[in-house]
């Protein structure tokens, strides 16, 4: 490393905010970001007119950026921020936030990502989520990311011997997490067989490897230490992050993602190993790419991430706690809310105040962002380590 | 192996026709590239002018050296199928009804991955060779066959999407008197046209190959006379319904441009038969056709112009009669808009001079009428959009294609020429 | 005005009331103007016949909603249509040759009619000649000066390609020989002549010296010509009398036109 990046001292992660989940909603992006900025700020003790900062995610705005939420919502800041990153605009956020925070350019930065959905919004996001997915994915069988990550997953049974069984692992563990989660939108166990036997939707793709688009909204505040304290808020130190963008280019399918480029950086700014990780939010709109997550992150090397998932425990109780609040598997994909809800989790269970789904003793978290399947891949990923303030 | 299509069954009568339906057609500037390169049948990708890197999805920068250079170039299209899914649920209503739908990724052995629809005699992981195919949205998809092809290829109900291939379709020719006619028909006869009509103008006169032309099988001379409105619309009254490829073969033609014919009779029966025969024949068969877009193995699938390459640029020797042809060209692309929501192809054939009596006097080469009907059906087994017959047209078009203002002076050296 | 001539003003009236009770009966001479009706065939790289063509302007519909119209568009010598001397070279410069300048009264006069069928129903190539207009002659008496001259052959009962009859060496039908229309124009002084077939030639008339003889003659000597009439077997051999009035075209070679002939009644 040509030169060591500045710590995030003195700045920390407070107020998370989960506005749970519906299937479908009649109300727009704006109702749902309202209420998680909303809950988020009187949970902080902040007039809106006061919140000097503001980070916006959202796929359903149009014709509104944050610009407009703005003038909307009521809000004066100073300093405003639109990420349009997907599953990695969670802690795209946080970096950015972070850094303008320490440089006093801004006291409070509200954080909020919501998407609604209609009944056939999905449809229609598909059908211009990019360029490069308009031109070269979504003409071939309008699968959606479905197809996209059929042939990941495809790829990388072939290349690894990874089964069916080893992905419905992730998939039935989650679903156990999610049982304690009383905001999740799954709430039936999930059986291995029934797992199997679930209908095909892209082959290997199958029903439980596939999120549901749900409406929601999350939110947390990115804030100076002792505003936090002063406050009395539950809050989280950031102790590294690392992002990178449309890494690997050249290969010739998705096998790993951006992490891999930037791992022992991440390790290396927070001081720690992949044991001190208490436990792990990665992106898991498909298990594959948790899988890869795995791997990548350097819980394992490339290519045992099925061996990884058939010797380790991946429910709150178990060895290796994974997606603790179900993650959007299991809980729920509320579109750009989708790169925050691990976030926020983690959030609350580093603080000890994540109540039913809570990993004893969580000290440390690592969380992983994804996003942006701009045309055969996720293009976006970046993660963060981020600790209890008692660390 | 791909299990050879059967002959459809008659048309139920009680069943609502299926409404066609498309895929996307939604595309960037630069995608529309590849519908180009498909609507010849070609295989490009863009390449970067400055550093040589073949991109894709197409672009507008280079993703190697930021150069702004990028052309398409003709690209070698075998590679191989690395990964590869059965689309079982889609959101796109021509999908969805579709479905199962099998796609994959292919590793071109020229470097870039694909996404591409897969034929279903490709084994998992084979080597493959890709084509660019028009869909029926009208946009150039890839589309990956087997490395050495296979037994019934053509009859791959998703290949079949993306062709207008004749077997088991019924075809309206028209012009019979035309001296190319009995190839035509004979063409579509081998290619396994179920029935082929071949429309007659002024049957009150003889012309020399009418009983070749009768002996064709599957062959039935109708009465057309694309001059007049009312024989038109009598024949679409009839066949209208189950006409499935449509050969707009009629053209007047007469030496001559300006000066020397001094006055506008013959030109008059140009732009009649050359450009209001198009569109009366358009009128009367084109709403049928377009909405019979989605209707089975012998769905409506394209139209087919024979024109004249001097639509492109005048061949003064021919002056007016290229200029009928020039105006039939800007209305076949007005009749490929209105055809588009159909997902009916509208495919122009241009040819050179014909070995016929109006080019009798001209030297070789000439277009011998078989020429000509191996390349429609080709072009429409490969669902092609432009095709260019013989050394002339081909020429033509590659100089048209380099500059028009030159070739517009070097069509003037010609006349000059005699 | 002046005043009328009452002897006129009656015989008027007299053909008036026949015509209503059918003392008179009013024939049709005219084939429908219909787009699949044959016409003259020159070769292709002579201008040709435009064939009749109809297209809708509108039929109560979006394009005029109370109103139904078409335009048309023919060939002057399209379907039953009438030739003026300025149609033939040989007629070029007669005074009062295009059919705008033509006194109006040469349009209404009587009618002999010839009938050829039998000859003609035996022989596609059948010729009139002068020994058959004598012969005709003996029976009926002879031919007035000024008169209408038809050659009956039945060939407009036939249809389709039978009726241009074109063969590789042209067409074949029948029609008069030079001199049997020389007799006609020279001797006789006819006003016209008319044929059931496309043309007031033979079909194979190129071949006769002078070619085409009947539009050389007759228009060279200020005399007019009728085609594609119908339904010459119901004329009497004299005593009818035919109102054929062409279009008043500006400069016009001929015109199509509605041919009517006025028969006398049979004896009651």
């Amino acid at each position: 490393m040509a030169r060591r990046r500045q710590a995030y001292d003195g700045v920390v992660l407070a107020a998370p905010v989960t506005i749970p989940y519906q299937r479908f909603s009649t109300d727009t992006a704006h109702w749902w970001i309202a209420r998680a900025l909303s809950e988020c700020l009187r949970t902080a003790g902040i007039r809106p007119a006061d919140l000097d900062g503001f980070s916006v995610s959202s796929f359903s705005l149009f014709p509104d950026t944050a610009v407009g939420l703005t003038q909307h919502l009521g809000l004066s800041p100073r300093w405003l921020d639109h990420i349009p990153m997907g599953g990695a605009s969670g802690i795209a956020a946080v970096r950015r936030a972070a850094r303008a925070v320490q440089a006093g350019d801004v006291d409070v930065v509200a954080c909020v990502a919501g998407d609604t959905n209609h009944v056939d919004s999905f449809r229609r996001m598909l059908s211009s989520f990019s360029r490069f997915a308009q031109d070269a994915s979504y003409p071939y069988g309008a699968g959606g990311p479905n197809a996209c990550f059929a042939l990941l997953t495809d790829h990388y049974m072939q290349a690894f011997g990874a089964t069916k069984e080893d992905f419905g692992r992730i998939s039935v563990a989650q679903r156990d997490n999610a049982l304690r989660n009383p905001h999740a939108v799954m709430k039936s166990p999930l059986t291995m067989e029934q797992y199997l036997s679930a209908r095909m939707i892209s082959d290997p793709i199958a029903l439980f490897d596939c999120v549901m688009p749900v409406a929601g909204s999350e939110a947390f505040l990115v804030m100076r230490e002792e505003d936090a304290r002063a406050a009395g808020l539950t809050h989280a130190h950031i102790r590294s992050t690392i992002e990178r963008h449309n890494a690997f280019p050249e290969d010739p399918i998705q096998m790993r993602g951006g992490w891999a480029m930037d791992i022992d950086e991440l390790y290396a700014m927070a001081d720690a190993r992949p044991d001190d990780i208490d436990l792990l939010q990665t992106y898991d709109d498909y298990p594959v790419i948790s899988m890869m997550q795995f791997e990548d992150l350097g819980f394992c090397a490339k290519g045992e991430g099925p061996q990884f998932v058939r010797s380790k425990d991946l429910t709150i109780g178990g060895d290796f706690p994974h997606n603790t609040s179900g993650g959007q598997l299991s809980a729920g994909q509320a579109g750009a809310a989708g790169g925050y809800i691990g976030l926020v989790e983690a959030i609350r269970q580093v603080a000890g105040a994540a109540g039913p789904t809570q990993v004893e003793g969580a000290r440390t978290a690592m969380v992983s962002g994804f996003g942006m399947i701009n045309f055969d891949r996720g293009v976006c990923s970046n993660a963060a380590i981020i600790s209890g303030a008692g660390e | 192996m791909t299990r050879p299509i059967a002959p459809p069954p008659r048309k139920n009568p009680q069943k609502r026709t299926r409404v066609p339906t498309l895929p996307s057609g939604l595309r960037s500037r630069a995608a529309l590239g590849l519908a180009a390169a498909a609507a010849e049948g070609r295989f490009m990708l863009q390449g970067c002018e400055a550093c040589g890197a073949l991109q894709y999805p197409p672009r507008d920068a280079c993703s190697t050296c930021l150069s702004i250079g990028l052309k398409w170039r003709d690209v070698k299209p075998a590679g191989a199928l690395i990964a590869e899914t059965t689309v079982r649920i889609s959101t796109n209503v021509y999908f969805r009804e579709r479905t199962p739908w099998r796609i994959g990724t292919v590793k071109l052995d020229a470097g870039p991955s694909v996404m591409a629809h897969v034929h279903g005699d490709v084994a998992r992981g084979a080597r493959v060779v890709l084509v660019n195919r028009l869909d029926k949205s009208g946009q150039g998809v890839f589309f990956a066959l087997p490395m050495d092809g296979s037994a019934d290829m053509a009859d791959d109900p998703q290949l079949r999407e993306l062709t207008a291939d004749p077997k088991f379709r019924r075809i309206l020719v028209t012009d019979a008197r035309n001296e190319n006619s009995v190839a035509l028909a004979k063409a579509f006869a081998d290619a396994g046209a179920t029935s082929i009509f071949v429309g007659e103008p002024e049957g009150w006169r003889p012309y020399p190959h009418r009983a070749a032309l009768a002996a064709v099988s599957n062959v039935a001379i109708v009465p057309l006379d694309v001059t007049d409105t009312r024989s038109v619309c009598e024949l679409a009254g009839e066949i209208g319904g189950k006409t499935d490829i449509l050969v707009n073969n009629s053209r007047f033609m007469r030496p001559g441009g300006i000066m020397d014919r001094g006055d506008t009779v013959f030109a008059r029966d140009e732009f009649e038969t050359n450009v209001l025969g198009l569109m009366r024949l358009a009128q009367a068969f084109g709403p049928a056709m377009s909405g019979r877009g989605a209707d089975g193995v012998n769905s409506a699938v394209a139209w087919v112009n024979i024109l004249s390459v001097y639509a492109y640029a005048n061949m003064p020797a021919y002056g007016v009669f290229s200029a009928s042809n020039a105006a039939a060209l800007s209305l076949s692309h007005c009749l490929r808009a209105e055809m588009a929501p159909g997902g009916v192809r509208v495919m122009n054939v241009y040819t050179g001079p014909t070995e016929d009596e109006w080019h009798q006097p001209l030297p070789p080469p000439k277009v011998a009428p078989s020429a000509l009907a191996k390349s429609v059906i080709a072009g429409l087994k490969d669902g092609l959009e432009d095709v260019y017959v013989g050394d002339v047209a081909k020429d033509l078009i590659d100089r048209w294609r380099q500059g028009p203002k030159v070739l517009e002076r070097e069509m003037m050296a010609q006349a000059g020429e005699g | 005005m002046d005043a009328i001539d009452n002897r006129s003003a009656d015989l008027l009236a007299q053909m008036a009331g026949a015509i209503a009770s059918g003392g008179i009966e009013v024939v049709d001479l005219t084939h429908t103007l219909d787009q699949d009706f044959p016409v003259i065939i020159l070769p292709p790289e002579f201008g040709q016949c435009a064939r009749f063509r109809m297209e809708e302007i509108s039929a109560y519909d979006h394009r005029g909603p109370a109103w139904k119209w078409h335009n048309i568009s023919l060939c002057e010598h399209t379907g039953t249509h009438f030739d003026a001397p300025s149609h033939w070279i040989s007629g070029r410069d007669i005074p009062h040759g295009n059919v705008d300048e033509i006194p109006v009264d040469r349009f209404v006069g009587p009618v002999c009619v010839i009938d050829c069928s039998a000859g003609a129903g035996e022989d596609e190539d059948f010729e009139l000649t002068p020994q058959i207009i004598r012969d005709w002659e003996k029976t009926n008496g002879p031919i007035p000066r000024d008169c209408w001259v038809l050659m009956r052959t039945d060939w407009s009962k036939r249809r389709g390609a039978a009726y241009l009859n074109m063969r590789d060496d042209g067409p074949h039908s029948p029609g008069p020989t030079p001199d049997a229309i020389r007799l006609l124009v020279e001797e006789r002084g006819i006003r016209g002549f008319g044929t059931e077939t496309v043309g007031t030639d033979a079909g194979q008339g190129m071949h006769y010296t002078p070619p085409y003889p009947a539009h050389f003659i007759l228009h060279g000597a200020g005399r007019y010509g009728l085609q594609c009439l119908n339904n010459l077997d119901r004329l009497p051999p004299t005593g009818a009398v035919i109102v054929a009035t062409p279009l008043k075209i500006k400069k016009g070679t001929g015109s199509p036109l509605r041919v009517i002939a006025l028969v006398p009644g049979k004896d009651a």
